[in-house]
C-alpha cells in the first residue's frame, strides 16, 4: 500500500491521545507489531484510538487521522471512512463541551424536545437508553480527563444551561432503575440493591462464582446440556436457542473461538442491559467465563454502547478487580476486553459488531457464513446479549427453566423501570406491575419490542407476553421494550421519529434500506401533513421491499412498527 | 478482514438444485447466478461486475429460495444441494422493481446499461416518488487531467473501493464515508485526488457500472456533444511500456484514441492496468503535423 499523508504532525493532545492507545511511536519503524492475544495486526485498536482523540480534543482532525494511519499502517481514506460512520465522532471542529439531547420515542412522548426544538450548541441524539428517566441528555466534556454524564428528567431550561457550559448533577444510584429491587423472588435482578455492585467480596459472599465452580464440574458438554434443557433463547431480539448456538461454536475445529457480549443496546426504549451491568457487573463476568468454558473461547469482548459512561466505568472496575483476584486473565485462560461503540445502532447487529471491533466500518456482513463458523477475526464466535448471559449462572447452578424475562417499561406508567417477570403475564398485568397508568392517563398504544417491534392497542391488554403469543398476534417481544403511550402522545409524531431513526441508523450498504428508509420517511411526512392516501400504498410497497431484500435485520424490520400502527391502530385512516 | 469471501471453485463435487422447476447440477461453490447462466441470463445485476467479488449491495438480483424467510442475492449465494430456487415470483419481481425505483429516483442512471429495459420489464416508475424525493445530485468532481468523478451517478456498488483496495490495486485511496443515504465514496476528508495517494491506474473507472467514474477525454467530449459511441471502434493490443504484457482495448473515434480499457477476462490484467497503459496513449497519436 502506498501510504500517503499530508506530513503535518498531530497536535500534542492528539499525539498523547493516540499514543495512550497505541504506545509511543518507535523511533523509525512505524510498522511495529506488538504481541497481545494472537492477532495479526493492530487494526482492532482503531476504534479505541478514534475514541481517545475524540475524548481528548472533542473532534478528530485530518492530522489526527493521518497520524493514526501511519501508526496502524492503514490508509487515511479507510480511517476517515470508519470515523465518519459513527455519530459520536466529529470530523469537523467543535467545542469540547457537548450536549446530546435525546429526541427519541420515550423522551418526546414525555415532553422532551424534537430535533428542531434544540437550542444552538445542543445535538439531537437517538434513544440514550435512559427511558425510565425520560427525557434524557448526555453531556460530554472532552479533555485530558474527559467527563461524560447522563441526566434524566431533563427540562428545557437545563438543556439551555448545559448548552451554555454547565453540566448535570451526578446520577441516582443504579438500583433506582429497578422498582422491584429487593424482591426475594427475583432471579435475574436478585442482587440489585442488595449490596455494592462494585464490591467483589460482597459478590463472592453472596454466592458469586459458585455457578462457575459448578460449570467446571459439569464441563462444556454438561453446561450446554443444562442451557439447552432450560430452553433459554436469546434476549437480544432474535430469540435464537442459546444452547444450540453454543454447541455450534463448541464443535468448530478452527481455533481460537471468540465470545462477544452484545451490550450495544441501542433499540429505542431498551435499557435493561445497562441496568444489569451497572447493578451486577460481576455476574456478567461470571456468566461470560462460563460461556467461554462451554464454547472453548480464550477471549471475550463486551461491546458496550458509547453513551453508557457509568456502565463502562463499572465494567472496567469489575474486570480489573477480577483479574487482580486471579478470577480472570493469566492462568484462568480467559480474559475480557471492553470495546466502546461510538453511536451506531447498527453495530448491535451481530456481524456489524465484528467489523466494528476489528476496526472497519460497522456494516453487517453477509450470512452465510454464520458467526458460529466465521465470526470475529474470521473465527468461530458466540454472540450473546447481556440479559441472555445473566440467565446463565442461575441456570447452571439450579437447573431452573429459563422462564423469566426483563421488560423495559417507559412512558405513561406510574413507575417506569426494568421489571423482571415470569413469562405468562399479560400486557395489562405488566402495566399494573409498573403501577398502572399515570393518573388521568388513558391507554392509547403500547410499543412492544422497540422501533423494530410493533404497536399494540388498548384491545391487546390480554395479550400474553411470551414468544408464541406475541408472534401469533403479529407482534414481538424483541428486546423487551414496553413503551406505554396515553392519549397525550401524538402517534403520528412517534411514527415520524421511527422513520427518521431508521433513516439515520441505516448503514447505507444496501439499496432497499439506504433508499427505502428515506422514501419511507418522505411518505410518512406527506401523510403527516395530510396529503394523498396513495402514500399508504407506496408505504406498503416500500415496506415489503425492505423486508424481503435488505441485507440485515435493520432494513428488514424498519417498516414493522409503522405497519402495525397503520394496520392495528388505524393511524392515518 | 472479511469484506468478502471468494467462493472456492475447486469443483470436486457437484450439487443439484432446482431452478424454476428444472434440476440443475453445478460444481460446489457456484453462485446461484452462475447456476442460472451467469450475467445476462435474464436476472438483472447492478453491483455485480466481471472482476470484483460482489458486495451484493444493490439487491436487484434477488431470487426466492424455499425455506428462506427473506429473498437471497443470486450473485453471491452459493448453490446448495437440494435448494429450490425461483428466479421470478411476485416477491422477486416486487423487490427488483423497488430497487430500480429506489435507484432511479435518487441516482442519475442515464449511463447505466439495461435500465430502460428493466424498468419496463418490472414496471418500475421512479417518477412516483415525486419531485421532492431526495437524490444524490451534486456537481462533478474535476480535480485532475485524467478522470472525473460524477457521484450523482453513483449507486454505491463498492466496486471502485474494492478495485482500489484489497481486491486489486491495494492503494486504498477511496472508501465509503458517512452512513445511510449520506454514505458516499470519498478520499480522506474529501481531499482532491492529487492530494490523495491515487496512482491513476484507472482500475476504478474500469469497474464502475454507471459512468460515475469517467475518462476526462470522454467527459469533455460528452460535454461538447462530440461523444459518439456509434462511431467508435475498439482495438485490442498489448501495452508497450513494460514487459508485463498487459492487454489493452483502445477505444477510437475519428481516428483518435478516446479512452483505454482492459479486457476483464484477460488472464494477465483481469481488467487492471497502471497509469501508463490506462492514460499514456497520447504519444501514440502525436502526429507529425501536430508536434
Ligand atoms: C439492527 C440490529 C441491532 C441489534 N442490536 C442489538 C443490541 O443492541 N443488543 C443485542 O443483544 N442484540 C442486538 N441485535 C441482535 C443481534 O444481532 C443478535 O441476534 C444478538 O446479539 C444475539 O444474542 P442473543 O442470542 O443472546 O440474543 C441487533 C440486531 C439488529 C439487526
Ligand atoms: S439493511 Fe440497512 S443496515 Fe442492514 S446492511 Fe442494508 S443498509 Fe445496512
Ligand atoms: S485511479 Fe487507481 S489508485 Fe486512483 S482511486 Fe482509482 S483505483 Fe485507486
Ligand atoms: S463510483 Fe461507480 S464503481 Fe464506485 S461505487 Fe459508485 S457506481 Fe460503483
Ligand atoms: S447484483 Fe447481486 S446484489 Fe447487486
Amino acid at each position: 500500500m502506498d501510504l500517503k499523508t499530508r506530513g503535518e504532525p498531530p497536535s500534542a493532545d492528539e499525539l498523547a491521545a493516540v499514543d495512550a492507545v497505541l504506545g509511543a511511536a518507535p523511533d523509525r519503524d512505524l510498522h511495529d507489531v506488538t504481541g497481545g492475544h494472537s492477532l495479526r495486526n493492530r487494526r482492532h485498536l482503531l476504534l479505541p484510538a478514534l475514541h481517545a482523540v475524540n475524548d481528548r480534543v472533542g473532534w478528530i482532525s485530518q492530522r489526527a487521522i493521518d497520524y493514526i494511519a501511519e501508526r496502524l499502517d492503514a490508509s487515511p481514506a479507510e480511517i476517515y471512512g470508519v470515523a465518519s460512520f459513527y455519530a459520536l465522532f466529529s470530523l469537523t471542529e467543535r467545542p469540547a463541551h457537548q450536549v446530546h439531547v435525546c429526541v427519541d420515542l420515550a423522551c418526546r412522548a414525555n415532553g422532551g424536545p424534537a430535533e428542531g426544538d434544540l437550542p444552538a450548541g445542543a445535538h439531537a441524539s437517538p434513544c440514550l437508553g435512559a427511558c425510565e428517566r425520560a427525557p434524557a441528555a448526555f453531556v460530554i466534556d472532552a479533555g485530558a480527563t474527559p467527563s461524560q454524564a447522563v441526566a434524566g428528567h431533563v427540562t428545557a431550561v437545563q438543556v439551555r444551561q448545559w448548552s451554555d457550559g454547565d453540566g448535570p448533577d451526578p446520577e441516582a444510584a443504579p438500583a433506582a432503575a429497578v422498582p422491584q429491587a429487593g424482591d426475594r423472588s427475583l432471579v435475574l435482578l436478585a442482587r440489585v440493591g442488595r449490596g455494592d455492585p462494585l464490591d467483589l467480596d460482597g459478590y463472592i459472599a453472596d454466592g458469586g462464582f459458585r455457578a462457575l465452580a459448578k460449570a467446571r464440574e459439569l464441563g462444556p458438554v454438561g453446561v450446554i446440556a443444562a442451557v439447552d434443557a432450560s430452553g433459554l433463547t436469546g434476549r437480544g431480539g432474535a430469540a435464537f436457542p442459546t444452547g444450540r448456538k453454543w454447541e455450534a461454536v463448541r464443535s468448530q475445529p478452527a481455533t481460537p473461538h471468540y465470545l462477544v457480549c452484545n451490550a450495544d443496546e441501542s433499540e429505542p426504549g431498551t435499557f435493561k442491559d445497562r441496568v444489569l451491568i451497572e447493578n451486577d457487573p460481576y455476574a456478567l463476568i461470571e456468566a461470560m467465563t462460563i460461556a467461554a468454558l462451554a464454547t472453548d473461547c480464550a477471549y471475550g469482548y463486551i461491546y458496550l454502547r458509547g453513551e453508557y459512561p457509568r456502565a463502562f466505568a463499572t465494567l472496567l472496575h469489575a474486570l480489573t478487580t477480577s483479574r487482580d483476584r486471579g478470577l480472570l486473565g493469566g492462568e484462568t485462560g480467559f480474559d475480557i476486553a471492553v470495546v466502546k461503540g461510538a453511536g451506531a445502532y447498527i453495530c448491535g447487529e451481530e456481524t456489524a459488531i465484528f467489523n466494528s471491533i476489528e476496526g472497519y466500518r460497522g456494516e453487517p456482513r453477509n450470512k452465510p457464513p454464520f458467526p458460529f463458523e466465521v465470526g470475529l477475526f474470521g473465527q468461530p464466535t458466540v454472540v450473546n446479549n447481556v440479559e441472555t448471559l445473566i440467565n446463565i449462572p442461575s441456570i447452571v447452578l439450579d437447573g431452573r427453566p429459563a422462564n423469566r424475562r426483563l421488560f423495559c417499561l417507559s412512558g405513561a406508567v406510574k413507575v417506569p423501570g426494568v421489571y423482571e417477570t415470569e413469562l405468562g403475564l399479560t400486557l395489562g398485568e405488566l402495566i399494573e406491575l409498573a403501577g398502572g397508568l399515570r393518573d388521568g392517563s388513558e391507554l392509547q398504544a403500547v410499543l412492544l419490542g422497540g422501533a423494530a417491534g410493533g404497536f399494540a392497542g388498548p384491545a391487546d391488554l390480554d395479550l400474553v407476553l411470551d414468544q408464541d403469543s406475541t408472534r401469533a398476534a403479529g407482534l414481538t417481544l424483541g428486546s423487551g421494550v414496553v413503551m406505554v403511550h396515553d392519549q397525550s402522545v401524538d402517534l403520528i409524531d412517534q411514527l415520524t421519529r421511527i422513520a427518521a431513526f431508521f433513516r439515520d441508523e441505516s448503514c447505507g450498504q444496501c439499496v432497499p434500506c439506504r433508499v427505502g428508509t428515506v422514501r419511507q420517511e418522505e411518505a410518512i411526512e406527506r401523510l403527516a401533513a395530510g396529503a394523498s392516501t396513495g402514500d399508504l400504498d407506496l408505504l406498503r410497497d416500500i415496506g415489503q421491499a425492505m423486508k424481503d431484500a435488505s441485507i440485515c435485520g435493520l432494513g428488514q424490520t424498519a417498516h414493522n412498527a409503522i405497519e402495525t400502527a397503520i394496520v392495528r391502530l388505524g393511524v392515518f385512516s | 478482514m472479511s469484506r468478502s469471501t471468494t467462493p472456492s471453485h475447486d469443483a470436486e463435487s457437484t450439487v443439484t438444485l432446482s431452478i424454476d422447476g428444472t434440476d440443475v447440477s453445478v460444481p460446489e461453490g457456484t453462485t446461484l447466478l452462475d447456476a442460472c447462466g451467469g450475467k445476462g441470463c435474464g436476472i438483472p445485476t447492478l453491483c455485480y461486475g466481471d472482476t470484483i467479488t460482489p458486495k451484493n449491495a444493490c439487491r436487484v438480483c434477488m431470487v426466492e429460495v424455499e425455506g428462506s424467510r427473506v429473498l437471497v442475492p443470486s450473485c453471491s449465494r452459493q448453490a446448495e444441494q437440494g435448494m429450490v430456487v425461483r428466479t421470478r415470483s411476485q416477491r422477486v419481481d416486487h423487490a427488483r422493481k423497488m430497487v430500480l425505483e429506489f435507484l432511479g429516483s435518487s441516482v442519475d442512471l442515464s449511463l447505466t446499461d439495461h435500465i430502460t429495459e428493466w424498468n419496463a420489464e418490472y414496471g418500475a416508475d421512479p417518477g412516483r416518488y415525486g419531485a421532492d424525493a431526495q437524490t444524490v445530485a451534486q456537481p462533478v468532481k474535476i480535480d485532475n487531467d485524467l478522470y472525473v468523478r460524477d457521484y450523482a451517478k453513483c449507486i454505491l456498488c463498492y466496486q471502485c473501493v474494492d478495485a482500489c483496495g484489497e481486491q486489486w490495486q491495494n492503494s486504498f485511496v477511496i472508501d465509503i464515508a458517512g452512513r445511510g443515504f449520506a454514505a458516499h465514496v470519498s478520499t480522506e476528508n474529501d481531499v482532491p485526488l492529487p492530494d490523495s495517494a491515487c496512482v491513476y491506474c484507472g482500475n476504478c473507472i474500469q469497474v464502475c457500472p454507471t459512468g460515475a467514474l469517467m475518462f476526462k477525454t470522454e467527459h469533455d467530449m460528452r460535454e461538447a456533444g462530440s461523444w459518439q459511441p456509434d462511431h467508435q471502434t475498439t482495438t485490442d493490443t498489448i501495452c508497450a511500456f513494460c514487459g508485463v504484457g498487459c492487454n489493452l482495448t483502445l477505444h477510437v473515434q475519428d481516428n483518435t484514441i478516446v479512452k483505454v480499457s482492459s479486457p476483464p477476462d484477460s488472464p494477465i490484467t483481469h481488467g487492471n492496468l497502471c497509469i501508463k497503459g490506462r492514460f499514456g496513449f497520447q504519444h501514440a497519436q502525436n502526429r507529425p503535423d501536430e508536434t
